[in-house]
């Protein structure tokens, strides 16, 4: 198909607009639970229009519920950065220590982040009020952690020989060594990582909060398929795909930033 | 007693032996061209030298001190310039002067390292970082690197090899004024015997490997400043590079390898257009196996 003018905008639009027939068709026909597009956008207009809005524990505008799960997210995925990078370099540069851990991570890497969640609940249960906050976090880090750490551990490995050569010619110590040649030379794979993080940090918020009742984005989600209002279930699902969106493409940019070597 | 001194030093990896029987002496001041076949193991031999490969046997020594590991009293540029892309040339060379005088004041250090950029004739790209320079500026940042650390002895391995031929020429000419300020001892490994005769005093060559070993030397007695017009029609000159040349195909020649290699002679047959084809228009089977068989060549190297 030839492009042509405002295309950019328009053909993304056809798209969605299949959806919504698409939709509306089901609810016509198979699925009569499931609310029509109109109906879902009426009861949803007070969360949208009111963003901000403060009605109850369980009923805030819909960017407060995103707020409160980006600042859980926030706190869960620094967690991961600062504990999984250290562990990439280690991996990428010992290889004992790769030897000892790697069977362990790997048979952690693929956990799903709803088996993690109760133990995270057991190990915090003396927090009393916070533990299952703290749960959460520690769910988020332990399921974002791993792409960080593997691509660490692939940069680290993947630095030129030649960068090396420099480090030992000049006889660098080793905090310079580290500053001025390893962690340069891995940033670009290190972001990748971070990025991948950053998206599961995203997916496993809304089981937390799912799971432990928190207010956010995922608590309000389960909340209103219980009170049977599957409306906002649809709220939901849009609003945590546009913030996982934004935050993909805000992560993207910083690692291009960072794409030097 | 020689400032650089290599005493019977061999180096193998696993059970290929690549260098062997290695005796190189350098005087204090003395610029030696080493000028070898591609794979010969030259870069082998600087590396050893540097300290970043340990020998299998014998003994190097530099000033009187065993080379054990590397150190910046070994100034190296190595073949593609190994600068780091994330910082700039000047940040660069900073690194280099950093870790050898790290005592130096801030305002000291900046001046020498502008002095080096300077000698190199790159103080318009000083804030550049190497990815936006070209291969021949990158080099000369190389070897402003390895200057700026005021190393007792110039390792060039292959410094110009990946050079156009015209900023070859430029670049063997800055060489030469740099080295003629400054008198550095300066081994300079090379796979063009012309740029070995133009720049050294001494050249040595590096037999065709595997177990690679360095020949005679042969001194250059062309008077300095040579000149790179005339020089080609110096008859020392002449019959120094026929002999060198000589030398190196010499070494070359009796080296006689055969390999064997396993050969699959494909199921080919013409096809005979007179047997009708079956439904599906192909032969279900081939009639004749791929037949298996062995031939010996001799690899002339």
């Amino acid at each position: 198909m030839k492009s042509f003018k405002l295309d950019w905008l328009v053909l993304p639009l056809i798209g969605v607009a299949a959806v919504l027939v698409l939709w509306q068709i089901s609810c016509a026909s198979w699925a009569k639970d499931l609310p029509t597009p109109e109906k879902t956008w009426q009861v949803s207009k007070p969360y949208i229009v009111e963003p901000f809005a403060k009605r109850g524990e369980m009923d805030q505008g819909i960017l407060r519920f995103t707020w409160y799960s980006l600042i859980l997210v926030a706190k869960g995925y620094a967690l991961a950065l600062i504990i999984g990078t250290p562990i990439g370099f280690f991996l990428g540069l010992s290889k004992t220590f790769t030897k000892i851990f790697d069977p362990l991570i790997q048979v952690l890497r693929p956990v799903s982040p709803l088996a993690w969640l109760p133990l995270g609940l057991v190990l915090f249960t003396s927090a009393g009020k916070n533990a299952s906050e703290l749960g959460a976090l520690f769910t988020i880090a332990i399921c974002s952690m791993w792409p960080t750490v593997m691509n660490t551990a692939v940069g680290v490995r993947a630095i030129p020989q030649d960068y090396l050569n420099v480090a030992k010619v000049l006889k660098l110590s080793r905090t310079k060594t580290l500053f001025k040649v390893l962690i340069p030379a891995t940033l670009p794979y290190m972001f990748t990582g971070f990025r991948l993080s950053l998206g599961i940090a995203w997916l496993v918020i809304v089981a937390a909060e799912m799971l432990t009742g928190q207010p956010g984005v995922g608590g309000f989600l389960w909340q209103e398929y219980n009170s049977l209002i599957y409306e906002h279930i649809i709220l939901c699902i849009v609003t945590i795909g546009v913030v996982g969106f934004i935050l993909d493409r805000l992560m993207s940019v910083v690692e291009k930033k960072f794409k030097t070597a | 007693m020689s400032y650089l001194e290599l005493n019977d030093v061999s180096k193998d990896f696993g059970a290929a032996s690549v260098l062997k029987d290695i005796n190189l002496s350098v005087e204090k001041g003395e610029f030696v061209a080493i000028v070898g076949f591609s794979g010969a193991g030259k870069t082998t031999l600087i590396s050893l030298i540097a300290g970043l490969l340990k020998p299998s046997g014998g003994t190097m020594k530099l000033n009187d001190l065993e080379i054990t590991a590397p150190g910046p009293d070994r100034g190296i540029v190595f073949q593609n310039y190994s600068l780091l892309p994330w910082l700039s040339v000047f940040e660069n060379i900073l690194l280099a002067v950093d870790s050898v005088n790290p005592n130096w004041s801030a305002d000291k250090k900046k001046a020498h390292v502008e002095k080096y950029i300077a000698m190199v004739n790159l103080t318009p790209a000083r804030d550049k970082k190497p990815g936006e320079l070209s291969g021949g500026m990158r080099q000369r940042v190389s070897v402003a690197r390895a200057l700026a650390m005021d190393p007792q002895i110039l390792l060039l391995d292959e410094p110009l090899s990946a050079l156009d031929a015209l900023t070859r020429a430029t670049l063997q000419d800055e060489i030469s004024r740099i080295w003629s300020e400054d008198k550095k001892t300066v081994v300079l490994i090379t796979n063009d015997p012309d740029e070995g005769i133009y720049l050294a005093d001494r050249i040595i060559p590096l037999t065709a490997g595997p177990g690679a070993t360095l020949g005679p030397s042969f001194k250059v007695e062309i008077p300095r400043p040579r000149d790179r017009k005339s020089i080609n029609h110096d008859p020392h000159f002449k019959q120094l590079r026929r002999e060198i040349v000589e030398f190196m195909l010499n070494s070359k020649q009796d080296r006689h390898t055969a390999i064997t290699r396993k050969l699959i002679l494909p199921d080919i047959e013409p096809e005979d257009l007179n047997i009708p084809r079956s439904m599906t228009g192909w032969r279900k089977t081939p009639i004749r196996k791929s037949e298996l068989k062995e031939e010996s060549v001799e690899v002339k190297p």
